[in-house]
């Protein structure tokens, strides 16, 4: 199954879609923000694979990564033919906007609020993008990897202790 | 960093002014149910919006008991991050240890014994027995039945000494380990959970039943209130009793079978028009087939070990430990969380009491995920609580509340 989705989806969008790997079974590839909504919508209009049901929209933050920062990470799952998809977006902290699935799926409307609220990844077209968990007053988002869980002066945990 | 900053909402009291009219020219009112509010059955806040005895609109505010779980995971080793899953679905935490441990063996490559996988399917169906009972009950309760919440909760109680048997603890169990169980089915649970099975529980259930299912007052209360559409149901991301019951036999259990499931017999219910009667039949239904799986279960219970043979993951036995270097260099080893995983990307899903439960979980090497995402099914489907109680009554809305099973600390996370 996962080989004709890669063919059909590779035929279709060309070099709109890359970096293909199956983790675990679990169909993954790459696409630009611009081109998100176009292949989400073909996928779950498609006859034959039916990804129908948005399981999980989340963020990564990657600091390393220069000029792709964020990931923007969707599971699609096709209940007819069991198959799941995982599609990932990578944005610049520049400028983190991705389209929002919400014309799509309208439970993506509070997991994109997670991920804004947490990343600060920004989901244009989404209808109400305000933050869900953290109070409304935090100005920082907590899941980015420049803010330690523990305290940076404590030096009781460092790794020299353990011989790493 | 400066311009995200800048896009993001500044305060509640702004965007409620904004969106919530306070005086109007008709004679609407704001209400606040919640955020500790005794129907909610938890700490959630809905701002209603009410003309007179209905309901307009609502917003739903939720997070006020959010742990940064996600971000705590990302210090923790990974044996450590069992106790924050019990934490979500506090009245099925077994479901939610062992899918985390699955979760984890997928991405070490862990095949777990036969026997392992039979006990966690049996206290993964006493976890579900205990999840329904509560949420039915409760309904119960929110129609004006008190009795019978009192009732089952003494089969409750009995679900929950078989887990101090397996694990010592009740409520947030932390039971199991990654590679399989931590201890055997002792002769006492095992009777115990016979005792429950076989006697107890089929005549509580019986009797629960004949209280509700042709209730006047009960089905008054609860058919036809409600219902939502197994399409719209579907978008709004809807997964476990409440899809079933707008008729979708959609099951992690059968869809993906995990923790050997295939080798069980059990139907699926499925309701008609996933009203909140429905929600309650299918929950009902469910306690029935989990009690058949785990009679299986216990029929078909293997021989064998109940853990793998992995000494880099599994902790040893206590007396090889002060017996054995190897054992205790392990143990050390595993303790101080000094054992690396495997580069992965690992999705993992099971059937939770409340839906499709999913971790998400990036491991970049290190003793600590790189990222772990739990898909929390009430989280997801909790926003269609607004369009389904658009319109109804506030003695509507509760009843509607409490059958959807909104557990607090799985919405929070």
């Amino acid at each position: 199954m996962n080989q004709s989705i890669v063919e059909d989806i590779v035929s279709h969008f060309g070099e709109k879609v890359f970096e293909f790997e199956e983790p675990f079974g679990l169909l993954t590839f790459t696409t630009h923000a611009e081109n998100l909504i176009e292949i989400v919508s073909y996928l779950k209009d498609h006859p034959t694979f039916k990804f129908t049901f948005l399981t999980d929209v989340t963020g990564i933050h990657l600091p390393d990564n220069t000029g792709k920062e964020f990931c923007s990470v969707c599971h699609l799952h096709s209940w007819e033919n069991r198959v799941r998809l995982r599609i990932k977006v990578f944005v610049p902290t520049s400028a983190p906007i991705v389209p929002s699935l919400t014309p799509l799926f309208e439970c993506a409307n509070w997991l994109e609020r997670e991920a804004f609220d947490f990343f600060g990844i920004l989901y244009s077209g989404h209808p109400n993008l305000k933050r869900i968990l953290n109070m409304d007053e935090m100005d920082y988002f907590p899941m980015r990897k420049e803010y330690p869980m523990e305290d940076a002066t404590r030096n009781d945990k460092i790794d020299a202790m353990f011989g790493r | 960093m400066e311009e995200t900053t800048k896009l993001a909402p500044n305060n509640t009291a702004d965007a409620l002014a904004l969106n919530v009219p306070i005086v109007s020219d008709t004679d609407q009112s704001i209400l606040n149910l919640g955020p500790t509010h005794p129907a909610t059955h938890g700490i959630f806040q809905n701002i209603l919006t009410m003309e007179g005895e209905k309901i307009m609109d609502s917003e739903q505010t939720v997070g006020y008991i959010h742990r940064a779980f996600e971000k705590i995971a990302e210090r923790r080793p990974f044996y450590q991050i069992t106790t924050l899953t019990d934490r979500m679905n506090y009245c099925s935490s077994p479901i939610n240890n062992f899918g985390w441990h699955m979760t984890v063996e997928k991405l070490l490559q862990i095949t777990v014994p036969k026997r392992a996988e039979y006990i966690r399917v049996i206290m993964m169906e006493l976890a579900r027995i205990a999840d329904h009972l509560v949420c039915n009950s409760i309904l119960g309760v929110d129609t004006g039945a008190y009795s019978a919440f009192l009732y089952v909760f003494q089969e409750r109680e009995k679900i929950y000494e078989i887990y101090e048997e397996m694990c010592g603890a009740r409520l947030t169990t932390n039971m199991g380990r990654i590679g399989g169980m931590e201890r055997d089915l002792s002769p006492t649970a095992f009777k115990k959970i016979k005792d429950l099975i076989y006697n107890t529980l089929p005549k509580v259930m019986k009797e629960f039943e004949t209280l509700f299912d042709r209730n006047r007052i009960f089905r008054d209360r609860t058919v036809n209130v409600g219902p939502i559409t197994g399409k719209r149901a579907m978008e709004y991301g809807f997964t476990g009793p409440n899809l079933r019951a707008a008729g979708i036999d959609y099951d992690m259990r059968v869809i993906e079978p995990y923790s050997s499931y295939e080798d069980f017999d059990f139907e699926v219910p499925v309701g008609h028009n996933g009203d909140t009667f429905d929600r309650y039949m299918v929950r009902n239904a469910e306690i029935w087939e989990s009690m058949k799986i785990i009679r299986q279960a216990m029929e078909n219970l293997p021989e064998g070990p109940y853990y793998a043979n992995e000494d880099h993951y599994y902790l040893p036995p206590k007396k090889d430990v002060y017996n054995n270097m190897e054992a205790l260099i392990y143990h050390f080893k595993i303790v101080m969380g000094e054992i690396d995983a495997p580069v992965g990307e690992v999705y993992h899903a099971v059937e939770g009491g409340n839906g499709e439960l999913g971790f998400y979980l990036i491991s970049d090497g290190g003793r600590a995920p790189f990222r772990l995402h739990f898909r929390r099914p009430s989280f997801i489907y909790y926003q269609a609580f607004g369009e389904m109680i658009k319109g109804l009554t506030i003695s509507d809305a509760v009843p509607i509340l409490s059958s959807l099973n909104v557990i607090a600390g799985e919405l929070d996370a």
